[in-house]
């Protein structure tokens, strides 16, 4: 009786429980009356307005929505959303919303961090929460730097990094978060940038509408201890040819645009193909082997192999190469649905249980007066 | 023989009965009370063959308390002192309230298994041993030089040399079965023959086997004709020329309908009638630990009461996920012992911070780090008590017996939802795996243990608009409303850093912190807690034994013997240890002096002396096992008839 995988989707739609608001909601209607307290041009400003701008989208009954996060910058994050919050402790985000999400699936929950959070005190968590696909949205602000604690290097630093706690350099090697969470199963894995609001709420758009846990790195510019961590994502003239943009089903292009008056489609001239030797991706001159050969995205490729073939296009240092988008983006059995259904099933199996009978067990004696 | 107990006239054809003498008329003599220990090899089943024989003597009507005693290790190596596994049963016609002190019968499987158990055995007692497993090798490797069964060093005791395994064997020929198979019946033999000697009803067991070996009939009949084997061979062997009569408890007993149970069962059953009483799910965030792991199993098989459980991926995520459950709504507990707590302690902290109902049950075992995963202990109690950063105050309550964890557990359930506060539920190794008979509760008198979620705005603002305050308390109870999500209009935030009195807002402003820190401790202190009951039958004594959790047992019977013995000390025994009962004060000073044993360096003994400044005498063990009666009495003798100085380390 096993159901398919579009039968299961409309089972476990991520929010198909969630109630609707009875009235359109704005942008103001998430903005709590707390007053923002991040350093003056922080990202996470950006990302805030992006996340309060696209909720009106969801429809969603307000009071069904929580946010939980974990310590740092952007942990705060609760505290302006006018929905359920929590604040909580540094990296137990995950864990919290799992224990939330699974006994409640009536609620949208999502789970708000930092790579500090998220991939070094709270590692476990991530990992584990991604591998069971518990209906959860993990928003994880990436500013490759300790900025609550005031500038010590995070696990997403370049190595060699200069900070308070390594004069000398780092000398660990980053992490990749993307990489990190398809290695740790994850079905929705996506990367965008603070700035780009439209990006990223198109990322958060797809995100929502995922049944189980996604994973959705933002790359987050730190003014303060790490600024310009991303510029050359964002410099217009620079970006052309350090960011490739990921969009299911269209061939993976970057870089200036071959010019249609010259014969070119007006597709980035760059491009991603397959090593035949190594079954690596590399990246190539389009000219050189022709668009027929440039590899599509499948977002939804069973197989996580070649969107983690993808995340390691980027080089760490100097963020050259680095996709955007969503990387994958697969069904999978959903933790909080597998849950509610094994209640069900015992519920059918065995009938609602009767506490008397089961205190007296099938072992009893009695005593007379 | 009393009408209760089987006669095995109903054998499967070619079962071995007798070996052609007619059974005797031997002699029944009758007994009190006994204290039976099963040994073995951690292999050899003794866990089992000392259920079994549990199940027997409750269903027969005995009072009994069990003590199982096992090694850490799964399989340690065979035949070695450290892989000895065993089980000890007391068994009464009256009220009994440990499992004994000293064995009157010892069974030993193997050598290591009698050298291990032999010291705790009285002379004149008797000791079955396997003479099968009695060969050069494996005496040496517990290093008996001679044979004990052969070298007289056992003629204080009454030994009877048995071959179980030869025997067992023997009875399962017909089976088509190894040696090996057939050996590893040898438990149900003992069992069989430990039937026989003591009357014990034998259906039960026989109905278990085949339940338990549904899917391998054949398996299932061996075991049960080598049960029977042991039973025959104890009424033709000449060996055993007496046999035994406890009758059963019944006068003692309220009227009702009784049931044996652990109190690790206990404990889940009570986490679920907790639930339903409050009408709220139960979830349960649990990592696996050394002796707290059956809650996570019991829980997890009843799915249709709505329980759900949640097998973590570390502690922290355990009582993580629980918080957030109780966030949401649910009766949310994490269970764990000592190492678990101390990796909990930040998220007990956000509980008390959140003021969210939670449960940590915390089965203590022997301690430091590791310690003595499988041995009982009572060392956490400061670690529950002040185990946090900050200050962070929790309710602890204790069982005092493996029954007694039912109610507990209720009302461990009705502090952390009537106060919105995380509670502590310490039990320990020995209650969680020892057990007693328990009067099976009418679900109908549990104690109702509802809540109110807030469902509309609780306070109006200065420009007359109605809001939700999340830190606006109840003023009997100082309990800030629960509302969860999904509830329209009272969207709130909450999180660790201080809040701001009332609107839960974040303040750093420093005479708020100083009233939310002495609010929350006055929350706690105001916990309402029943007075306690001293025990002082002609209110005379001058010498209190007080104590909290497992020591109830040793300590009640020890106050007998004394009682018996003509002495005079009054007993009373905390189940709440935060906040104390009111009256504890006035009852510590109504006596010349105050004995406070504990398995433990004097962790109770430390907090009564700092908060009612009086002078309780320590009386303490660590040696992973609960306190002997006797030892205890003795103990408690010599502080009546003055000898104060031996008090401070026992």
């Amino acid at each position: 009786m096993a159901e398919t995988t579009a039968e299961r989707r409309l089972l476990t739609d991520a929010l198909s429980l969630v109630p609707k608001a009875e009235a359109e909601q704005s942008m103001k209607d998430f903005k709590s009356d707390q007053e923002v307290r991040w350093c003056p041009g922080c990202g996470d400003y950006a990302v805030l307005a992006a996340v309060q701008g696209f909720m009106p989208e969801l429809g969603l009954a307000r009071e069904n929505i929580v946010f939980v996060s974990g310590i740092g910058c952007s942990s705060r994050f609760p505290y302006y959303m006018n929905t359920y919050g929590m604040h909580s402790i540094h990296g137990r985000a995950p864990a919290i919303a799992t224990g939330l999400a699974s006994s409640r699936r009536d609620l949208s929950v999502w789970v708000v961090t930092g790579d500090g959070d998220a991939l070094s005190i709270g590692g476990n968590h991530l990992i584990h929460a991604l591998r069971r696909n518990v209906n959860l949205k993990i928003l994880l602000f990436n500013n490759r730097i300790y900025g609550l604690t005031k500038g010590q290097y995070s696990p997403t630093s370049e190595t060699g990094k200069i900070t308070k706690s390594t004069p000398m350099g780092s000398l660990d090697a980053p992490f990749n978060p993307v990489s990190l969470a398809l290695g740790a199963e994850a079905t929705f894995v996506a990367r965008t940038v603070d700035s780009d609001r439209k990006h990223l709420t198109q990322v958060l758009r797809e995100a929502a509408a995922h049944p189980g846990t996604a994973l959705v790195e933002i790359y987050q510019n730190c003014n303060i201890f790490n600024d310009g961590a991303f510029e050359v994502l964002k410099d217009r003239e620079q970006a052309q040819e350090a960011v490739i943009r990921l969009e299911h089903g269209q061939p993976i292009r970057f870089g200036a645009a071959l010019d249609p008056e010259q014969g070119g489609d007006g597709l980035g001239s760059r491009g991603v193909i397959r090593d035949p030797a190594t079954g690596d991706l590399k990246v190539v001159d389009v000219a050189s082997v022709g668009t027929d050969a440039i590899l599509v995205h499948d977002a939804h490729a069973m197989s996580p192999t070649t969107a983690f073939a993808l995340s390691r296009l980027a080089d760490p240092d100097t963020l050259r190469q680095t996709p955007i988008g969503v990387f994958r983006s697969v069904d999978r059995p959903v933790y909080d649905t597998d849950m509610a259904d094994q209640l069900e099933g015992a519920v059918e199996k065995y009938g609602k249980g009767d506490l008397g009978a089961l205190l007296a067990g099938n072992d009893t004696w009695t005593v007379v007066g | 023989m009393t009408s209760q107990v089987s006669t095995p006239d109903e054998q499967t054809p070619g079962a071995p009965i007798t070996d052609g003498q007619s059974p005797a008329a031997k002699e029944v003599r009758r007994l009190d009370r006994v204290i039976i220990r099963f040994a073995g090899d951690s292999g050899d089943g003794m866990q089992l063959t000392g259920d079994r024989f549990t199940s027997e003597t409750a269903s027969f009507g005995n009072d009994l308390s069990t003590l199982p005693n096992f090694p850490a290790e799964i399989r340690a190596p065979a035949g070695t002192l450290p892989g000895v596994s065993s089980f000890q049963l007391h068994f009464a016609d009256h009220d009994i309230l440990t499992p004994g002190d000293a064995p009157n019968v010892l069974v030993a499987m193997n050598p290591a298994a009698l050298k291990a158990n032999l010291a705790d055995v009285p002379r004149g007692a008797e000791i079955i041993v396997n003479t099968d497993e009695f060969t050069k090798r494996a005496m040496a490797k517990v290093g008996y030089a001679a044979s004990p069964l052969e070298d007289g060093s056992l003629e204080a005791y009454n030994v009877h040399p048995v071959p179980l395994t030869t025997l067992t064997v023997e009875a399962l020929k017909r089976f088509e079965l190894s040696r090996k198979e057939a050996e590893r019946s040898k438990n149900m033999f003992a069992l069989g023959l430990l039937s026989w000697m003591y009357h014990r009803p034998t259906e039960g067991t026989e109905k278990f086997l085949r339940t338990k070996f549904a899917k391998k009939p054949q398996v299932a009949e061996a075991n049960v004709a080598a049960f029977r084997a042991g039973w025959n061979f104890g009424e033709t062997t000449e060996d055993f020329a007496v046999s035994y009569e406890v009758e059963p408890a019944s006068g003692t007993f309220p009227t009702g309908t009784y049931r044996n149970i652990s109190g690790n069962l206990a404990l889940s059953y009570g986490l679920i009638a907790a639930s339903r009483q409050a009408d709220l799910p139960l979830y349960l965030g649990s990592y696996p630990i050394t002796p707290a792991s059956d809650i996570l199993h019991e829980l997890s098989k009843h799915k249709n009461f709505g329980v759900r459980t949640f097998q973590a991926e570390d502690e922290i995520a355990g009582i993580g996920a629980a918080l957030g459950a109780a966030f949401g709504g649910s009766l949310a507990v994490t269970t764990t012992s000592g190492p678990g707590v101390a990796l909990k302690s930040e998220t007990i902290g956000l509980a008390v911070s959140l003021e969210l109902p939670l449960l940590i049950v915390d089965i203590q075992r022997g301690g430091p780090s590791t310690g003595l995963p499988t041995k009982t202990e009572q060392a956490d109690l400061l670690q529950a008590m002040y185990g946090r950063n900050g200050e962070a105050p929790v309710p602890i309550v204790a069982p005092a017996t493996p029954a007694d964890c039912f109610d507990a557990a209720l009302e461990a359930a009705r502090i952390a939802l009537a106060y919105r506060t995380p509670v502590f539920l310490l039990s320990d190794g020995y209650l969680a795996n020892g057990s007693e008979p328990w009067r099976v509760p009418d679900v109908g008198e549990l104690p109702d243990l509802r809540v109110q979620f807030a469902t509309v705005p609780n306070h109006t603002a200065e420009d007359g608009a109605e809001e939700f305050r999340p830190y606006q308390r109840d003023p009997e109870t100082l309990a800030r409303p629960w509302a969860v999500p999904g509830t329209p209009g009272l969207e709130h935030r909450i999180g660790g850093i201080e809040k701001q009195d009332g609107t839960g807002n974040i303040s750093y402003d420093p005479a708020n912190h100083d009233f939310m820190v002495r609010t929350r401790q006055a929350k706690v202190d105001g916990v309402e807690v029943p007075d306690i009951e001293v025990d002082d039958p002609n209110g005379d004594a001058d010498v209190l034994v007080l104590g909290w959790g497992s020591t109830y047992g040793p300590i009640t019977a020890a106050v007998r013997r004394i009682r018996r013995g003509g002495g005079r000390i009054a007993q009373a025994h905390l189940r709440h240890i935060n906040p104390f009962p009111g009256n504890l004060g006035e009852v510590l000073r109504r006596y010349e002096r105050v004995v406070v044993p504990e398995m433990n360096l004097g962790q109770l003994a430390m907090l009564l002396r700092a908060k009612y400044l009086v002078d309780a005498a320590s009386y303490t063990q660590v040696n992973g096992m609960p306190f002997k009666a006797e030892q205890l009495a003795g103990h408690l003798a010599e502080v009546i008839n003055g000898n104060p100085e031996e008090d401070i380390d026992g």
